[in-house]
């Protein structure tokens, strides 16, 4: 039941979102805000099965993104060291787009992530930072094997490829 | 508010343009892919913005519903991107595409 007033009230603030500055009766019309409520209540019905999937075995609670503080430790990693590492890939990207210089290869890193959620943000996180394309993930224990550009070293800790992200994406996810 | 929207629209196209580079010059599907998703993501991140100071700074219903929906359509972008990049990598590795010049491969050894 939980479940689903979340979901509906996720679709339906999307769907304001979305029909932002439509009318007079506030920001939006009097038939937006009746047509979100309908087929917001239609979209919870069908999806929170699926938004609300039970995770693996340890699962702590599947509300826990609900959270306001991990929303507000996502944005500061969002605009902190994610766009600073986003940044510095494209230069090096530029890098080895001239020189040519690269040394590829897949490697094994074990971040030690429980949840599915920490687990994709963790891939999206890695293909998008330096040097790094996450290719497979091993579902039992969570180890991601990366393309990484330039290996350095062939057995290398989660530290070497992607920094900080593991810790960042603990206190967001897990 | 013109001169920013032109920088912005600068900055993206110079990174966009830089991943159709990097597509022509490496040498397999996979470094193509680090080209293809770090530079197009960062390159569209500036051109929606330019979008988005366009339109704030022209006003009006009709123009505010265009930044906000290109803000969603930024966010969408942040999601699906690297999201794709891992699937193909995947379905390519599963269909047997080697990388090549790879001086180690985990993944060969697990199977």
């Amino acid at each position: 039941m939980l479940a689903f007033l979340a979901t509906t009230l996720v679709a339906y603030i999307l769907y304001l979102i979305l029909t932002m500055f439509s009318g007079s009766f506030g920001l939006w019309s009097l038939g937006e805000l009746i047509a979100g409520a309908v087929l917001s209540l239609i979209a919870g019905a069908v999806a929170f099965r699926v938004a609300f999937a039970k995770e693996r075995a340890g699962e702590a609670n599947i509300f826990r993104i609900f959270n306001p503080v991990r929303f507000i430790i996502f944005l500061v990693y969002l605009i902190g060291p994610f766009f600073f590492s986003m940044a510095k890939s494209n230069f090096d990207v530029a890098y080895r787009v001239i020189t040519g210089k690269i040394r590829p290869g897949i490697v094994r890193i074990s971040p030690g992530l429980k949840t599915d959620l920490g687990i994709t943000l963790l891939a999206n996180s890695i293909t998008l930072t330096p040097g790094t394309l996450s290719v497979d993930v091993d579902e039992k224990n969570g180890d991601l094997y990366v393309h990484w550009i330039n290996v350095k070293n062939p057995e290398p800790s989660p530290a070497e490829v992607c920094g900080s992200f593991p810790d960042w994406v603990r206190r967001i996810a897990e | 508010m013109n001169i920013l929207i032109y920088v912005l629209f600068g900055i993206g196209l110079t990174f966009n343009g830089l991943g159709a580079i990097a597509l022509l010059r490496f040498p397999d599907v996979y470094t193509r892919l680090h080209g293809a998703t770090k530079a197009t993501t960062f390159g569209s991140i500036f051109t929606t913005a330019a979008v988005i100071a366009y339109g704030f700074a022209r006003g009006g219903p009709a123009f505010d519903t265009l930044a906000i929906h290109a803000i969603i359509a930024l966010i969408a972008l942040l999601i699906t991107n690297p999201t794709g990049a891992h699937a193909i990598a995947r379905a390519a590795y599963r269909s047997g595409v080697k990388p090549k010049y790879a001086v180690v491969d985990k993944l060969e050894e697990k199977k």
